[in-house]
């Protein structure tokens, strides 16, 4: 305890001592955790629009023939509720069907009240958990007794399933390129800064000075600096993209309907990844680069 | 207390050290001298365990030196005190946080560094640069700030690379003052040096070292022979009044 009380007063006082590399290094990984912290509210955020879009289509209609009973259909809707991947089975009536309808023509609805008789069939609506394999759901309820045609966005949902699929590829490409560059910007720079004390390190070894003792302070500097760049950065995160969500968001919600990732949220989660990142590569760094060093 | 036995050091197949063979004995002064590039450097190396060595034995304080684990060389490394030619001292350290660094390794507690430090200042007079950084001193203030650290932990062997190399004459002669001091306190003392007037007016033992080999081994002056007959290993008592420098120049 005492050695380690030894340990954080010395790296304290090495930091104020060191000022500008402290500064420097500080402003390089704050750098680095904003870019790939911003990034990663963005990717977030598209990911979750995609999702919502995906969602408006995961539903299949099968429509049955006017001839079918009634009974028959409930007993297919409890049987379909039962397999896999469908999260619920809607009973939709000739009559629901054409309210709907109704309301989606809007002014004019009125049209339809000339018929005399209700064209639309009674049907079955399922909704699926994974859109992606709503294909196979599909071609199982149509092959179903006394089912007359389905309806399922099959081109726009593979349209969608690949161009959501690929915006997540690219998304989590990009973020695994920016953390390689954090982890490579933030090694060097400690580098450097071990570097720049290199000497110091070796006169430390020459008065008998045991690997460790040289190794604690400068590996709680590096913790120290990850852990405050990873705090700047995620109060800057915070900050660029409350404003931002501000802005953008209620036109989002308007015209997605998907209100935007709280700030608070996604930064208290960035926060922990920093902190967990800055600290670890601030202590893994300092070691690994003065290891070098520390053969004398 | 310093003892090799036959050791050979090569550098791709550069030779540092041949078949070199030596005993210091307690409390002894000596002087290593020799050319650039005849070994002496390798010598003191081999000594610090920076370097292993390719054949034979080294004995520092009854330690095997060359049987050392790495783990076990900064425990090794306490044992002896070391002054460099270039001071070697923390920059972003004040002297007494030098000096005190020396000890905190050894984990003396804070009253113990508090107590000692300044005695240690005050017998190389420097007491005054307690606070002051290694960057705002004079060579000779530096080096005296290096020997406190090297001797705070009371070492029984002092190693000197060219104390004195980086130093004006009358500063370097301060320095001598200051080591002659330690060494009569029981301290063995071995230095790496050029200076041969240093040296001629010490008329302490001297090895010489030449392409990688003891080419001499005398008590006197740096000159090879010229008190040639003294049997190396012993200290010639009336030598001692001959260091008589104490009011040369300060530093």
């Amino acid at each position: 305890m005492n050695r380690f009380r030894y340990a954080c007063g010395q790296a304290v006082k090495q930091l104020k001592r060191n000022k500008g590399m402290t500064a420097a290094s500080v402003f390089a990984i704050t750098a680095m955790m904003l870019i790939l912290g911003l990034f990663f509210v963005m990717i977030v955020n598209t990911g979750r629009i995609a999702d919502s879009v995906r969602d408006d289509y995961n539903s299949i209609e099968v429509f049955y023939l006017d001839k079918t009973e009634k009974t028959e259909i409930m007993q297919a809707r409890d049987d379909i509720s039962k397999w896999p991947n469908v999260k619920n089975v809607k009973y939709r009536s000739k009559d629901q069907a054409m309210k709907i309808l109704k309301k989606r023509w809007g002014d004019s609805g009125y049209l339809l009240d000339s018929l005399t008789e209700n064209p639309l069939p009674d049907s079955l609506v399922i909704t699926v958990k994974d859109i992606e394999k709503a294909g196979k759901v599909a071609k199982k309820a149509e092959s179903l007794k006394g089912t007359e045609d389905i309806r399922y966005y099959k081109d726009t949902v593979d349209k969608l399933i690949r161009f959501t699929n690929g915006l997540e590829i690219a998304g989590i490409i990009i973020i695994i390129f920016l953390i390689i560059i954090s982890i490579v910007v933030v090694s060097n720079t400690i580098k450097l800064t071990v570097q720049s004390r290199s000497e110091e390190i070796s006169i430390m070894k020459y008065v008998g000075a045991t690997d460790w003792f040289i190794r604690g302070p400068f590996m709680l500097e590096g913790v120290m600096i990850g852990t405050v760049s990873a705090v700047i950065s995620a109060a800057l995160v915070a900050v660029i993209y409350g404003r931002a969500a501000a802005a953008a968001g209620d036109g989002l919600v308007k015209v997605l309907s998907v209100p935007m990732v709280s700030a608070w949220d996604l930064s208290l989660i960035l926060l922990a990844v920093f902190l967990v990142m800055g600290a670890g590569i601030g202590a893994l760094g300092s070691m690994i680069s003065m290891r070098r060093f520390l053969n004398v | 207390m310093i003892r090799f036995e036959n050791v050979t050091k090569l550098y791709d197949n550069n030779t540092g050290l041949a078949d070199v063979s030596l005993d210091i004995q307690r409390g002894e002064f000596v002087f290593l001298v020799g050319p650039s590039g005849a070994g002496k450097t390798t010598l003191i190396k081999l000594i610090l365990k920076e370097i292993n060595a390719d054949s034979g034995s080294i004995f520092v304080n009854d330690t095997d030196v060359t049987t050392l684990t790495r783990k076990e060389i900064p425990a090794y490394r306490r044992e002896l005190g070391i002054v460099f030619q270039d001071f070697r001292l923390l920059e972003n350290k004040t002297v007494f946080e030098n000096v005190a660094f020396a000890m905190e390794i050894m984990h003396h507690s804070r009253e113990e560094i508090e107590n000692r430090v300044p005695q240690a200042l005050k017998l190389m007079g420097i007491e005054g640069c307690s606070e002051r950084y290694p960057g705002g001193l004079s060579a000779g203030e530096q080096q005296r700030a290096a020997i406190a650290r090297a001797i705070i932990n009371k070492p029984k062997v002092l190693i000197c690379d060219e104390p004195t190399g980086n130093l004006d004459p009358d500063t370097a002669f301060d320095i001598m003052r200051l080591l002659s001091v330690i060494n009569s306190t029981g301290t063995t003392i071995l230095m790496v040096t050029h200076a041969r007037d240093i040296v001629d007016r010490m008329s302490k033992r001297v090895i010489t070292l030449e392409n990688g080999r003891i080419t001499g081994d005398h008590i006197g002056s740096y000159n090879i022979g010229s008190r040639a007959g003294m049997p190396a290993g012993k200290t010639d008592p009336g030598l001692k009044i001959d260091f008589d420098w104490s009011g040369g120049g300060q530093g």
